[in-house]
């Protein structure tokens, strides 16, 4: 008997037993009705308050945020934080139409390359699937256009966040993630990130960054 | 007040009945201040919480069984401990099967048994006594009673009625002292380190009164106080609110 | 599977209370971890309630699980991951090995996870010539202590930074001495550029999970360094360590618990960094790795459904239990002998490894109820700790003088005649001895206690005795 067979089986001869078509019913319709649980109130309410929770929360957690009109102003912004921070006039990004259509120029000295980071990258952009109002997190899913490196590799990551796409809660996000993948399909990764890399390891003190960015800057495009 | 006084069944506890009765006389005052009328039924024991803790299901269930029998009839069963009242009331039900005539009778003791300080305030409506004690006092939550019971503000609010009692706050105040039962005897370096952790909270306060529900962790902390030399009294709650304090404080002289 | 050292508890704990240094970092850090998560409690209204539902999320995954458990595999398939079933620790090594081999793998990173202590993973690499690097920061560092963690999510929380400094000067030989690393900023700074390198030369990335989503077939990490990603993300193979209890329906009830974890383990909103990962490189995709395989462990889980001890699956391993535990707090992580420490190791390790081996483990708790109280996904602990007792009761585990002692106590306390005469004599023997000092510098058959504290000595009569006086 394989492993498979031994395992399922023990577990099978241990839960409770009730009618194996019911049972099967049970699991088919929570995964296919996805039901939502309670969402937290903190997020809810109209742009400008998901605006401000959102900045609040990334604040909170060592991340800058800015909010722009105007999504053409993007790249002076990104150069201008990219200048005070004392990194070069050099930023990563992937094949994502939107960043692709931004007008660099007006980034004034700004280099911006495509392609996933590697490791002499110190900046990126990228543009987020999703923010997530309730606890100032940016959601960032893979693909051809969207190398996941970028949001580990530099020591700071820009990401571009569309106010149309600033949502409450995680429970929006799925929801249009389902709309883009189809039913029970993902990206290959998805990332959630709140703030810049951190640990708090040795003495529990809390030392940013770790492993990935050291800053996290979002510009939300109002 | 209701027409007739109400029959109130004193469970006494082995360890008050054992090391401490001016313990069990002052719930009895308290009681007979509020109007109630107390007996102390003569064939309790203990309430089987040792053999519970200790895996032995069998024991807990027929000491809970003579328990249960001991006190059929009264209106209110009365305990002046938390960890007790705490076996009574959420452990005995846990001890028959769901259905049985003996989980029906826990159920119903269940019901009927509280705490002391919680049953003078919650049942009994009361919210102040008339006593004297003084004392600069600090007030350390037992487990069972805070965590099993819900009891936190009660103690401290009759304690703050009685005369000449003033309340300070120890940091955690809800974090075990290290007493535990067997717990204590079993792995005495652990519960001394807690012990002594408990110690610097209560003597950052300037309190030289402590002051607790429960004798277990009563005499846990009073044997190390006065192990350490400290001149802090130990004191169970039902004494200070009873003004009981002609008898000594727990491990001191006469 | 890693071995387990918990019959020598009490020599654990000695030397535990007896090391300043531990007792140091437990005293000092512990109460961080609480006063963050109250915080992060009290900022969120809604906090009980979700934790209601993620016990009721979990219960349902645990009625369901052989059918969560193929509805997954499945979709894991469906997305061009592989899956391998483990029933042991060996099975889940050679399973690893096998991969590692395939890819041809000299050196893997790892992300943390506790799956991996668990099937001593590193120990089994090494001696089939693949190097291990641990990526998390507390794990790289007992890594190079050659320890095991002391904490579920903080490994290294019984370390001071001069320890971790004196570990970097012994092994990163590269260090100038004149470096300053007395400061814990510098010492991370010194470990992100050590493990840089190994994440870009790394041939396979080994990950935990924190959740399996039945819906999509995506594993779950939560991290706030990002370590894990790096170590996913950059090599060729991403292999998953997880074991069955991992299951989650839905994208929704992942996140749901999600809500809880972050609060209950280190008091944040969120953690920085949760990723889902469903399969390895798309057509298309510029990064990723290329193979995506799930271990999925049993290691005696399915034989605790359907059991008393049910519930200790829901657990998410937050180390909330841990954090708030007084008996952790005083003797660390190490003491407890096995790879899952503090209240809620104490329920898991005597399943895992058997009663017989871990039977001081349940024993060690006062019952003191903080663990369930903190507990976000409602696991009665203390509970489960009496139903370890019994079964050690009914084994006869237990030292027998305590047994005996018990046993007879028991039988004087069914019987309130005796029982009133026997504890009429001692209290009138102790009293006695006590000379009206109050107190006791020994007593029979208690050396436990005065060994620290004096003994009360009781006021010389029963409260029966002194009771029939009265009404007399």
């Amino acid at each position: 008997m394989s492993a498979r067979e031994a395992i399922l089986g023990r577990v099978r001869a241990r839960i409770p037993h009730g009618p194996e078509g019911a049972r099967r019913g049970a699991v088919e319709r929570r995964i296919a009705e996805h039901p939502r649980n309670l969402i937290p109130e903190r997020g809810q309410g109209d742009l400008e308050h998901r605006i401000r929770v959102f900045t609040e929360m990334m604040l909170a957690v060592g991340g800058t945020v800015e909010v722009v009109d105007d999504i053409n102003d993007v790249p002076h912004h990104a150069a201008v934080y990219l200048r005070d921070g004392n990194l070069p006039a050099r930023l990563r990004r992937g094949a994502d139409p939107v960043l692709a259509k931004l007008p660099w120029h007006r980034g004034g000295a700004l280099e911006v390359t495509e392609g996933p980071a590697a490791d002499e990258d110190r900046a990126s952009i990228s543009r987020a699937f999703a923010g997530i109002a309730e606890s100032g997190t940016i959601v960032l899913i893979s693909g051809a256009d969207n190398p996941t490196t970028l949001n580990f590799l530099p020591e700071a990551h820009i990401v571009l966040l569309e106010s149309s796409a600033l949502f409450a809660s995680y429970e929006e996000a799925w929801t249009r993630l389902r709309a883009l993948m189809g039913e029970g399909n993902m990206p290959r990764t998805v990332n959630m990130i709140s703030g810049p890399s951190r640990t708090g390891d040795i003495e529990q003190t809390i030392v940013r960054p770790a492993h990935g960015p050291k800053n996290m800057h979002v510009i939300i495009v109002r | 007040m209701p027409e007739s006084p109400p029959r109130v069944g004193l469970f006494v506890t082995c360890l008050v009945d054992l090391f401490r009765p001016s313990v069990g006389f002052a719930a009895v005052k308290l009681l007979e201040d509020v109007g109630c009328t107390v007996e102390v039924p003569e064939a309790q024991t203990c309430c089987g919480q040792p053999a519970h803790n200790s895996g032995d299901r069998a024991d807990a269930r027929a000491i809970a069984l003579n328990v249960i029998a001991a006190f059929r009839g009264f209106d209110y069963v009365v305990v002046p401990s938390g960890s007790c009242g705490g076996m009574i009331v959420k452990h005995y039900p846990e001890l028959f099967d769901t259905g049985s005539a003996g989980h029906e009778e826990a159920l119903h003791l269940a019901r009927r048994t509280h705490e002391l300080t919680s049953f003078l305030t919650r049942v009994m409506k009361v919210d102040k006594v008339e006593a004297r004690f003084p004392a600069r006092a600090t007030y350390h939550d037992s487990c069972s009673g805070l965590r099993e019971l819900g009891i936190r503000e009660e103690p401290r609010k009759l304690l703050a009625s009685v005369e000449g009692v003033s309340l300070r706050e120890m940091t955690d105040a809800d974090v075990c002292c290290g007493f535990g039962g067997t717990f204590c005897v079993k792995y005495p370096g652990i519960s001394d380190k807690m012990l002594e952790k408990k110690l610097r909270h209560i003597e950052a306060t300037g309190a030289d009164t402590l002051i607790a529900g429960d004798m277990g962790c009563l005499m846990n902390m009073a044997g190390k106080l006065k192990r350490v030399g400290s001149a802090i009294k130990v004191r169970h709650v039902a004494e200070v609110l009873a003004g009981d304090y002609a008898t000594p404080p727990i491990a001191e002289a006469e | 599977m890693t071995e387990m050292s918990t019959t020598a508890f009490k020599d654990n704990v000695a030397k535990a209370l007896a090391d300043d240094q531990l007792q140091f970092a437990m005293t000092e850090t512990g109460p961080r971890f609480i006063a963050k998560r109250t915080k992060a409690r009290e900022a969120l209204p809604e906090f009980d309630q979700l934790r209601d539902q993620a016990r009721g999320i979990k219960d349902h995954v645990l009625d369901h699980l052989d059918i969560y458990l193929e509805r997954y595999e499945a979709k894991v398939k469906e997305t061009g991951g592989h899956v391998h079933w483990a029933e042991t620790p060996d099975e889940a090594r050679a399973a690893v090995l096998e991969i590692c081999r395939k890819a041809n793998a000299k050196m893997v990173t790892k992300g943390k996870s506790m799956i991996s202590e668990e099937i001593d993973l590193n120990r089994h690499l090494e001696e089939n010539g693949i190097t291990p690097v641990e990526t998390d920061l507390g794990e790289y560092i007992i890594q190079l202590r050659n320890e095991r963690p002391s904490h579920i999510i903080a490994p290294a929380v019984h370390l001071t930074r001069g320890q971790v400094e004196a570990d970097f000067r012994r092994v990163h030989t590269h260090l100038d001495p004149g470096r300053d690393l007395s400061e814990i900023p510098s010492l991370v700074e010194e470990a992100r550029g050590v493990l840089r390198r190994k994440y870009l030369t790394a041939d396979v990335g080994i990950t935990g999970a924190n959740f399996l989503i039945a819906e999509t077939g995506s594993s779950i990490i939560v991290t706030n360094e990002g370590n894990g990603d790096l170590t996913q993300t950059l090599p060729k193979v991403h292999i998953v360590l997880a074991s069955i209890e991992k299951l989650v329906p839905t994208l929704e009830d992942a996140t749901t618990i999600l809500r809880v974890l972050a609060r209950s383990a280190t008091g944040q909103e969120f953690s920085n960094y949760t990723t889902f990962s469903t399969g390895g490189r798309r057509p298309g995709d510029p990064d990723g790795p290329a193979e995506y395989h799930v271990i999925l462990l049993d290691n005696g889980r399915a034989n605790v459904l359907g059991t008393e001890f049910q519930d200790m699956l829901r657990c998410i391993r937050c180390g909330a239990c841990l954090n708030h535990c007084p008996v952790y707090n005083a003797v660390g992580g190490h003491a407890y002998g096995w790879v899952y420490p503090g209240p809620i190791g104490s329920v898991v390790t005597p399943a895992l490894v058997g009663i017989e081996k871990a039977r001081h483990l349940p024993n060690a708790s006062t019952f003191c109820g903080r663990c369930e109280e903190v507990c976000p996904m409602r696991i009665p602990i203390p509970k489960m700790l009496r139903h370890w007792r019994e079964k050690e009761f009914e084994r006869h585990l237990q030292p027998t003088t305590m047994r005996w002692g018990l046993g007879l106590w028991a039988w004087v306390a069914k019987r309130p005649k005796l029982y009133r005469r026997a504890t009429a004599l001692a209290a009138r023997v102790l009293a006695n001895q006590a000379h009206g000092k109050g107190r006791l510098k020994k007593a029979p058959l208690a050396s436990g206690w005065t060994e620290f504290r004096d003994f009360p000595a009781p006021q010389g009569k029963t409260f029966h005795r002194l009771w029939k006086e009265r009404r007399s």
